[in-house]
């Protein structure tokens, strides 16, 4: 990079960043917009929000998460010291709730009585039917027929919390068909209801307002590394389906420039193949669900099907922030496959007695990469984004078993 | 003049509406599409809006999803779609055709490269339902440099202030999509339309037409009778899906269809004062 950037000032005030993201959606959806990106503007300056908002991930989310020296695993790869953050020990397991708790008083503040969501592994589901049900608030979830089959257990959590559980048929039957699902529930009733994405995903102003919601991951984790190391981490690495962990753990280190970033895409059966999820590996701009951002597309512009063993990675698109991140050169992006996931499971499971996500396990595979090829007096911190209760089906299905 | 502006000024000097049938192109079969058009015209069609699949068609009801994805398994691309265009072409010369559907495709094509295919091919306009003005510029550039209509939608939600820029952006009609919901959607109140209408017409000198929640002829007399053009589009395409084993019976099926529609929009004068 020649120039400095200040990754601060984006998005624009159209949401672009650079020639990413926006808002490409019907008509019908920009006044809604228009009003959250208001409402929002304004309770971000508001001190009483952020008493608020801070009061609910204190004592209802469980923060601060801890960060957590994995000793044993970094002696066994020989290089770095690995660091993990904590967000499996957020209440409902994964951080999907830093966001939906924040979107939760958002929409209360708006007056809407009714919360949908689209859910991929179902953690976001779980996290959006968590803070409907505390609220009181109408709640239904969209989620890929596909993946109600293999996320059984989070399916059943949103019913019992009080959710409308809707399985979408049409396309793929996973997340990206949960997404157009839910925009079209959105469009129709859009006076009363409130959309929670999940994702740094979607038009503007949604891909910022989740991703200051997340950010709490990334403030915390700088904070705790200077309190323990003395000095900022050398690396952070976190895995990227549509992208919220990774940014909430990277954007309050964007600034800092000795901190290199890795955001590991799902590399399904391979990048080469055409069966994985990576649309910044593997793919090209383009328009999808509201922003300009990465698609996985074939030449005629027609969205391809994709491949991950982890249903929250399985999507076409990445966040718009991510795509820039990307052509900025500031973050990394690479790939992981479903194997080298899956030996990342077993052995954090065995060596650290923590079960991670399928999801997060990507980003722990590419660090056993990545520490090894570092010094002894270097650190990096993973995003442990989930826990991986959700996936033992998936798990026990590949050692031939029925739990 | 352009086809479409040529078109609203004929209907205008006759007193009546335009009726703006939607398909999909190539639902149920790529080789029924151009005889549907030309049915669609010999039964009243004054403009075709014709459809592009597209893999995640995220503002369209089920009607229509299923008619992209009947398109998408037999491999119709945005090329196709223009090939279908330029056959039309050869019989027909004189009614307007607008592209509607989504913008990946158009992005993957190349705004240029798109702009210069539509010029070829004989297609007057575009719509892209996920492409609001404040994000057209590059697109309507290339449009405008090939003398092609940029169709906008307005929505229930839409205000005053974003009326004006829409009417500023668009060219050819304005889209008014006469309820909150996805293509296929309920039935729609007709007052409520003509209010609205009346609205939008205070900001632009472009022809208003309604489209989403026109069913039947009855609905299609009721919306003609407050606006400049009724589209239709679930209603036809509907039957695209029913006869898709039999796909020759499409075109006599859709303008049996439309034919009832422009009946029954032209027994009711332009005149006429609302009931």
């Amino acid at each position: 990079m020649s120039e400095k950037i200040d990754f601060t000032a984006f998005p624009d005030s159209r949401g672009h960043f650079g020639r990413y993201g926006g808002r490409f959606v019907s008509e019908t959806l920009m006044a809604a917009l228009d009003e959250l990106t208001a409402m929002y503007n304004r309770l971000k300056a508001d001190p009483d929000f952020g008493a608020e908002l801070d009061y609910d991930l204190q004592h209802f989310v469980g923060r601060p998460t801890p960060l957590y020296l994995a000793q044993r695993w970094s002696d066994q790869l020989g290089g770095a010291r690995i660091f993990l953050k904590r967000e499996d020990l957020d209440h409902t397991g994964a951080h999907k709730i830093n966001n939906t708790v924040g979107q939760a008083l958002l929409a209360r503040h708006m007056g809407k009585r009714r919360i949908i969501a689209e859910t991929g592994a179902g953690q976001h589901g779980v996290a959006t039917a968590t803070v409907a049900a505390r609220l009181g608030l109408e709640c239904r979830i969209y989620m890929g027929a596909a993946d109600i089959e293999r996320q059984k257990i989070n399916v059943y959590r949103m019913r019992l919390l009080g959710a409308e559980v809707t399985a979408v048929e049409s396309g793929s039957r996973t997340l990206t068909d949960a997404m157009n699902e839910a925009m079209r529930d959105w469009v129709t009733h859009v006076d009363d209801t409130f959309y929670i994405i999940g994702s740094v995903a979607g038009p503007h102003p949604y891909p910022m307002i989740v991703r200051d919601f997340q950010s709490v991951i990334g403030r915390e984790a700088r904070r705790q590394c200077l309190e323990m190391t003395g000095r900022l981490p050398d690396s952070l690495v976190a895995c990227v389906g549509g992208g919220s962990n990774a940014i909430g753990l990277f954007y309050p280190f964007l600034d800092d420039e000795g901190v290199a970033m890795y955001g590991v895409e799902a590399g399904g059966h391979g990048v080469a193949t055409n069966e994985h999820a990576a649309p910044l590996s593997a793919g090209r701009p383009g328009v999808l669900h509201g922003n300009r951002t990465y698609l996985m597309e074939d030449e005629n512009g027609l969205i391809q099907g994709t491949h991950s063993i982890s249903a929250g990675l399985d999507y076409p698109g990445v966040g718009p922030e991510h795509a820039w991140l990307k052509d900025s050169g500031r973050v990394h992006y690479v790939a992981a496959t479903d194997d080298e996931a899956m030996s990342a499971f077993r052995t954090l499971t065995r060596d650290e007695g923590i079960m991670p996500a399928l999801e997060t396990a990507h980003a722990l595979a590419y660090a056993a990469r990545l520490a090894p090829e570092m010094d002894r007096d270097q650190s990096l911190i993973i995003n442990l984004s989930g826990r991986g209760d959700k996936d033992i089906h998936t798990v026990a299905e590949l050692d031939g078993l029925s739990v | 003049m352009s086809r479409i502006a040529t078109t609203f000024q004929r209907l205008s000097e006759q007193s009546r509406k335009a009726l703006i049938p939607y398909v999909t192109a190539g639902d149920p079969r790529p080789e029924t599409t151009v005889p549907v058009l030309h049915a669609l015209v010999e039964n009243g069609a004054d403009i075709i809006e014709l459809g592009v699949p597209f893999t995640d068609p995220m503002s369209d009801g089920p009607v229509i999803q299923q008619a992209h994805e009947r398109a998408l398994e037999q491999g119709v691309s945005l090329s196709d779609v223009l090939a279908m265009v330029r056959d039309f072409r050869r019989d027909n010369t004189e009614t307007p055709v607008v592209l509607m559907g989504y913008l990946n495709p158009v992005e993957a094509m190349g705004y240029q490269g798109f702009a210069d295919a539509c010029a070829e091919a004989g297609v007057d306009g575009v719509l892209l339902v996920d492409l609001p003005p404040e994000e057209a510029e590059g697109v309507r550039d290339m449009m405008s440099a090939q003398a092609l209509d940029l169709v906008f939608l307005i929505a229930p939600t839409t205000s005053a202030e974003r009326m004006r820029l829409i009417a500023s952006a668009g060219s050819g009609y304005v889209y008014y999509v006469s309820l909150k919901g996805v293509t296929g959607s309920a039935s729609l109140d007709p007052q409520a339309v003509a209010r609205q209408v009346e609205t939008i017409g205070k900001t632009t000198e472009l022809p208003i037409c309604v489209g989403f929640g026109i069913k039947d002829a009855e609905s299609a007399r009721a919306i003609a009778r407050v606006s400049d053009g009724v589209v239709v589009g679930s209603a036809l395409v509907r039957l695209a899906g029913e006869y898709a084993r039999t796909p020759e019976q499409v075109p006599e099926q859709m303008g049996a269809t439309l034919a009832a529609m422009r009946s029954a929009m032209d027994e009711s004068p332009a005149t006429e004062p609302n009931p």
